[in-house]
C-alpha cells in the first residue's frame, strides 16, 4: 500500500506539464451561421494577452448578432429554435462576480451569458466555482463584486424570492421538496391559487399543476404527497415549479447525477421542450456526452473564474476537458490487471425478498468487478447485503472462504471488507467532523491507547493519507464538509484503505465529482487491484465500467442479467441487458 | 411560456386517484383512530360506573378537555414548524396569576380587559420566544426550556407564598366555566370554534402551509423564499397568546391561583398534540387531531378517577397512548413511503 501512493504521484507528474489557456477565446462564429459569435465574452483574467478577444463586454446588449443560438448539436428538437425577434441580446448577463468565504476565494470571476431558446453547457472540475454562480443565480449568495444584467436591466438579487421574481428558477441536483405537501403545493407554495377571502384555492391549484404535467407530458399525479417519490420525479415537480413561474431563465444543477438512463432522455426531452419554448436553460453536469447532446454553447470555469464561452459546434470532448483541467489529461486507459488469484467474496443464490433475486457471483483478489444496471435495479442493495447493512432472506455471503455473519457490518469489517457507499455526504462522512476523524473513523481501534483515542496518531495517519491520495484541505481539523466533493470522497477511500481491506465495495465512486479527480480515483482503484485486492465497484457510468472493470456483470430488476469480460462488453451490450432489450443469457 | 410540446400521453387518471386515496384514507385512519381509543375508554367505563356518562361528569371532561385543546392549537403551530414551546405551562402560570389579581379584591373590574391582559402577558411571552429562536437562530426546545424556569422563576418572585383565592374572584368570572348553552359548556364551544378557525387556518391559507412546508423541508422552504423567521416568530407568538389566555380561563376554573399553577402542562400538551397525530419534527399534522388528542387524555384522566384508580396509572396511560402514537406513525409514514414509491416506480416501468 505504501507503494501506491508513490505510484499515483508519479503517474500525474508524468502529465505534461500545464497547457493553460491552450483554448483561448476566439470567436468563433463563423463556422455557423446560426450561432451567435459569443457577443460578450468578457476579456477574463484566466486567458490574458489573448488577442482577438472582443474586449467590450461592458455594454448592456452588446451589438448581438440577432436571433436565437441555433441548434447544431440537435436537430431532433421540434418547432421553432427559440421566440423569434424582439428580443436577440441575452436574457441573463453575469459579469465578473467574485464571492468569498472567509478567507477562501469561492468566486473569483464569474461570467455567464444565457440567450432564449438556447441550452447553455457551465462545465468545470469541482471547486471551479461553478456552484457559487449557481447559488448567486438563485438569489442564495450576494456577489461581492460584479454585475448582473435581466433583460439589460442590472438587478440585485437579495434573496431566492427575488431570483424567482426575476424570472430564474435553479433545480438543483438534489431537489429541495417538501415531503409532507402535495405535489402540487410543492409547485404553489407560497404562491397558490386563492379564492375569496384569501383561501387557497386547492381544486384550482391542482388543476394548474395537472396542466403543467401535461404539458411538460409527464404522468405526475398533483394531489399525492412528494414523500416517496423517484428524485427524477422529484427534478420533474421542480421543473413544473419553474414553468409555473413563468421562469425564462432555468438552472440545472447536475441533474442528471442520479438519474437512470431512461430518465434523462425524459429530461432531456423536457430541457428541449422548455427550450423550443424559449426559456434559456444553463446546464451544469459532469457528464461531457450530455453536455453534446442537449447543449448549443458552453462555458468553462477553472478554480473560480471564466476560462471561455463557445459554441459547442467547434468543440470536441477533448478540447473542454483540456480547458477545465488546464492541462492534458494522462490517456490513461485501465491496464489490465494481473491474473485474478483466490476468490475473496462468493455470493451464493443471495436473495432480499422484493428487493434483488438469486444473485450469485464471485469476486477474486486483484479483480474489480463491476455491478452495472439501472439505478433500482438491486445493485445497491446487495451491496449493502454484504456489507451487513441490510438483510438477506436466503443465500450466502462467504468471504475468503468463510461465511460473513449476516447483518453485522462489524463482522464484514473484521473479514477485511470496506463499503464506500454511494452518498457520501449521508453514509459515508460525518460532515461535522474534521477531515482526519474522518479518516480514522474505521481504525480507530488501531489508534488507541487505554481506551482513548490518540489525537497524534490520528493526525499521523490522516497525513499519510492525504499525501498518498493526494488529497487537497486546509487543515487536517476543519470539517469534511469543507472539501470539494472529490476530495471527500478522497477521505472515504482513505478511510477504508486504512484498514488495508481485502475486499472494496465502492457504490458510484466518481459520483459527482470533477474530471480530473474521477481519473485518479480510477487509478487507485485500478493499483489496489494490482496490489491483490478484490473489488466489487457499482457504477452507473458506463464509460467507468468499460475502463477499469475486468468483468461486468449486469443487473436488471434484481436479477442478474448478463456477465461479460471486459473484452467482450459494449455500451449498447450492457445498456440491452440493462433495459431488457436482451434476453438474460445464460451465466 | 406557451404550451409548444406534447409528446406523451396526458397523466393517468386512474394511478392518480389511486394515491390521492391512499394517502386520504392513512390520513382519515390516523384521526379516526384517536376516536376509536376513545370509544373504546368511554365505551368501558361507562359499563363500569355508569356515573362516567353523567351529564355533569360530561360537562366537566369539556371543560377541561378545552384549556388542553386551546393549548395543543397553539402548539400545533410551533410543532409543524419544526419546533417546540416548552414554556406554555409557565406562561399559563403567570397569566393566571396576574390577570386574576387584576380584580385585586373587588368584584367589579371588566372581564374582558382581564382576558385582554392575559392575552396579552402571553403574547409577550410568546414573541420573546419567537425571536430568541426565529431572529437568534437557537433550537427552539432551548430557547423553551430556558423560557420556562425563568417565566416560572418570575412567577414565583411575584407570588411569592400567598395565591389569588375564589374569594378575591368575582362570581360572574368564576362562572363562565359553568355557563352551557343546551347542556354544552360555553367555553367547550367557544374552544371547538377558535380550534375549527385555527386548523381552517393551517390548511385554507398560505401562511398556514407555509408553517407545513418549514417544517417538513426548512432547507427547501428558505429556497423557496418562504419568510421563515416571520412565520415562526408568529406560531410562537399565537402560541403565546392562546397559553396567556388559557391561564385567565384557568384561574375562572379553578379559582385558586399559585406559583405553581399549570406547572407540567408543556409536557401534557405536547403528548396531546403528538397523541393527535402531529409529528413531532415538523411538517404533518392537524389542528383537530391534536384537540382530540387532548379529549382523549382529559376523559383518560377523568375515567381513571370515576373509577377510583390511582393517579399514577393516568401518566402511565399517557406515556403508552404517547409510544402507540409514535409507533403508529412510523408504521404508517414506513408503508405509506413504500406504498407511494412502489406506485412511483410501477408507474414508470
Amino acid at each position: 500500500m505504501r507503494e501506491l501512493g508513490r505510484r499515483m504521484e508519479e503517474a500525474s507528474s508524468g502529465v505534461s506539464g500545464h497547457q493553460d489557456n491552450q483554448n483561448v477565446s476566439t470567436t468563433a462564429g463563423d463556422t455557423d451561421p446560426g450561432t451567435p459569435a459569443d457577443p460578450g465574452v468578457p476579456g477574463t483574467p484566466a486567458d490574458p494577452g489573448v488577442p482577438g478577444t472582443p474586449a467590450d463586454p461592458g455594454v448592456p446588449g452588446a451589438p448581438a448578432e440577432p436571433g436565437v443560438p441555433g441548434t447544431p448539436a440537435d436537430p431532433g428538437v421540434p418547432g421553432t429554435p427559440g421566440i423569434s425577434g424582439g428580443n436577440p441580446g441575452p436574457i441573463l448577463v453575469l459579469r465578473h462576480a467574485a464571492k468569498a468565504f472567509g478567507a477562501v476565494q469561492a468566486l473569483l470571476d464569474g461570467s455567464i451569458e444565457l440567450y432564449p431558446g438556447e441550452a447553455h453547457a457551465l462545465v468545470g472540475e469541482n471547486g471551479a466555482g461553478k456552484s457559487t454562480l449557481v447559488k448567486i443565480l438563485a438569489g442564495v449568495y450576494q456577489p461581492d463584486a460584479g454585475t448582473l444584467l435581466v433583460d439589460g436591466k442590472e438587478v440585485a438579487l437579495r434573496g431566492p424570492a427575488m431570483a424567482q421574481a426575476a424570472g430564474i428558477a435553479v433545480i438543483y441536483q438534489e431537489p429541495t421538496l417538501f415531503p409532507d405537501l402535495t405535489v402540487a403545493e410543492n409547485i404553489f407554495i407560497g404562491r397558490q391559487p386563492l379564492r375569496s377571502g384569501r383561501r387557497i384555492d386547492s381544486r384550482a391549484m391542482r388543476a394548474e399543476a395537472a396542466a403543467i404535467f401535461a404539458r411538460l407530458g409527464v404522468p405526475l399525479d398533483p394531489a399525492r404527497i412528494a414523500r416517496g417519490l423517484s428524485i427524477a420525479d422529484q427534478q420533474l415537480v421542480e421543473i413544473g415549479k419553474a414553468l409555473s413561474l413563468e421562469a425564462r431563465i432555468i438552472v440545472m444543477d447536475e441533474p442528471t447525477a442520479a438519474l437512470s438512463a431512461a430518465e434523462v432522455d425524459r429530461l432531456f426531452d423536457v430541457v428541449r421542450a422548455l427550450r423550443s419554448a424559449g426559456a434559456a436553460v444553463l446546464f451544469i453536469t459532469h457528464r461531457l456526452e450530455e453536455v453534446f447532446a442537449i447543449c448549443q454553447r458552453a462555458t468553462v470555469m477553472r478554480d473560480g473564474a471564466h476560462v471561455f464561452t463557445r459554441p459547442l459546434a467547434d468543440l470536441t470532448a477533448d478540447d473542454l476537458v483540456r480547458a477545465m483541467v488546464g492541462r492534458e489529461l494522462a490517456a490513461w486507459q485501465g491496464q489490465a490487471h494481473s491474473a485474478p488469484g483466490e476468490p475473496v467474496l462468493r455470493l451464493e443464490h443471495l436473495t432480499r425478498e422484493g428487493v434483488f433475486v438469486d444473485i450469485s457471483l464471485t469476486v477474486r483478489a486483484g479483480e474489480i468487478v463491476a455491478l452495472a444496471g439501472l439505478v433500482g435495479s438491486g445493485r445497491s442493495e446487495v451491496a449493502r447485503a454484504v456489507f451487513g447493512i441490510d438483510r438477506y432472506d436466503a443465500g450466502t455471503v462467504t468471504v475468503l472462504g468463510r461465511p460473513l455473519r449476516r447483518a453485522s457490518p462489524t463482522a464484514a469489517m473484521a473479514a477485511g471488507v470496506g463499503f464506500v457507499p454511494e452518498d457520501r455526504r449521508q453514509q459515508g462522512l460525518v460532515m461535522d467532523m474534521s477531515v482526519q476523524q474522518n479518516v480514522a473513523l474505521a481504525s480507530i481501534h488501531r489508534l488507541r491507547r487505554a481506551g482513548l483515542i490518540r489525537a497524534a496518531a490520528e493526525h499521523r495517519l490522516a497525513a499519510d493519507w492525504a499525501v498518498r491520495l493526494k488529497i487537497k484541505y486546509g487543515r487536517l481539523t476543519d470539517p469534511v464538509a469543507m472539501l470539494s466533493g472529490g476530495n471527500q470522497q478522497k477521505v472515504v477511500l482513505a478511510k477504508w484503505l486504512a484498514r488495508q481491506p481485502t475486499l472494496l465495495i465502492v457504490d458510484e465512486p466518481t459520483r459527482g465529482i470533477d474530471v480530473g479527480t474521477k481519473g485518479e480515483v480510477h487509478q487507485l482503484l485500478s493499483q489496489l487491484a494490482g496490489d491483490g485486492v478484490a473489488i466489487l465497484m457499482i457504477s452507473s457510468e458506463l464509460p467507468e465500467v468499460l475502463r477499469i472493470s475486468d468483468r461486468i456483470l449486469v443487473m436488471r430488476e434484481g436479477r442478474l442479467a448478463a456477465q461479460y469480460c471486459r473484452a467482450e462488453a459494449s455500451e449498447e451490450e450492457i445498456m440491452a441487458a440493462a433495459t431488457g432489450q436482451r434476453q438474460a443469457q445464460a451465466l | 411560456m406557451t404550451a409548444t410540446v406534447l409528446r406523451r400521453e396526458p397523466p393517468e387518471t386512474p394511478a392518480d386517484s389511486g394515491s390521492t386515496k391512499l394517502t386520504e384514507r392513512v390520513f382519515r385512519i390516523r384521526e379516526s383512530g384517536i376516536i376509536v381509543v376513545l370509544a373504546l375508554f368511554v365505551a368501558v367505563t361507562a359499563g363500569i360506573q355508569h356515573r362516567f356518562v353523567s351529564v355533569s361528569n360530561i360537562q366537566f371532561v369539556l371543560v377541561n378537555t378545552a384549556i388542553f385543546a386551546l393549548l395543543a392549537l397553539g402548539e400545533t403551530l410551533v410543532v409543524v414548524s419544526r419546533n417546540v414551546d416548552l414554556s406554555v405551562g409557565s406562561v399559563l402560570g403567570i397569566s393566571a396569576y396576574l390577570s386574576a389579581s387584576l380584580f385585586g379584591g373587588h368584584h367589579g373590574f371588566p372581564v374582558p380587559v382581564v382576558f385582554g391582559a392575559g392575552l396579552g402577558i402571553g403574547l409577550g411571552w410568546g414573541i420573546v420566544n419567537g425571536l430568541l429562536v426565529a431572529a437568534g437562530r437557537v433550537p427552539s426546545l432551548v430557547v423553551t426550556l430556558a423560557t420556562l424556569y425563568i417565566i416560572r422563576g418570575i412567577d414565583i418572585l411575584i407570588v411569592g407564598g400567598s395565591m389569588v383565592t375564589a374569594n378575591s374572584l368575582p362570581t360572574g368570572f368564576l362562572g363562565i366555566p359553568k355557563e352551557t348553552v343546551l347542556g354544552v359548556p360555553d367555553i367547550a364551544l367557544a374552544v371547538a370554534v377558535v380550534v375549527a378557525a385555527g386548523a381552517y387556518y393551517l390548511r385554507s391559507f398560505r401562511s398556514g402551509r407555509e408553517l407545513y412546508a418549514i417544517g417538513s423541508n426548512p432547507e427547501a422552504a428558505r429556497l423557496a423564499g418562504i419568510p421563515i423567521g416571520k412565520r415562526v416568530l408568529f406560531a410562537f407568538a399565537v402560541s403565546g397568546a392562546i397559553a396567556g389566555v388559557a391561564g385567565v380561563l384557568w384561574a375562572a376554573q379553578y379559582g385558586t391561583v399559585d406559583s405553581t399553577a399549570g406547572s407540567g402542562y408543556e409536557l401534557t400538551v405536547v403528548t396531546a398534540v403528538v397523541v393527535g397525530g402531529v409529528a413531532i419534527f415538523g411538517g404533518s399534522g392537524s389542528a383537530v387531531g391534536a384537540a382530540l388528542g387532548a379529549l382523549l387524555l382529559a376523559t383518560i384522566n377523568s375515567a381513571l378517577y370515576v373509577l377510583g384508580i390511582s393517579d399514577f396509572w393516568d401518566q402511565a396511560i399517557a406515556g403508552f397512548l404517547l409510544i402507540l402514537a409514535i409507533t403508529m406513525d412510523r408504521v404508517i409514514s414506513v408503508k405509506l413511503t413504500a406504498a407511494l414509491r412502489l406506485r412511483s416506480t410501477r408507474r414508470a416501468a
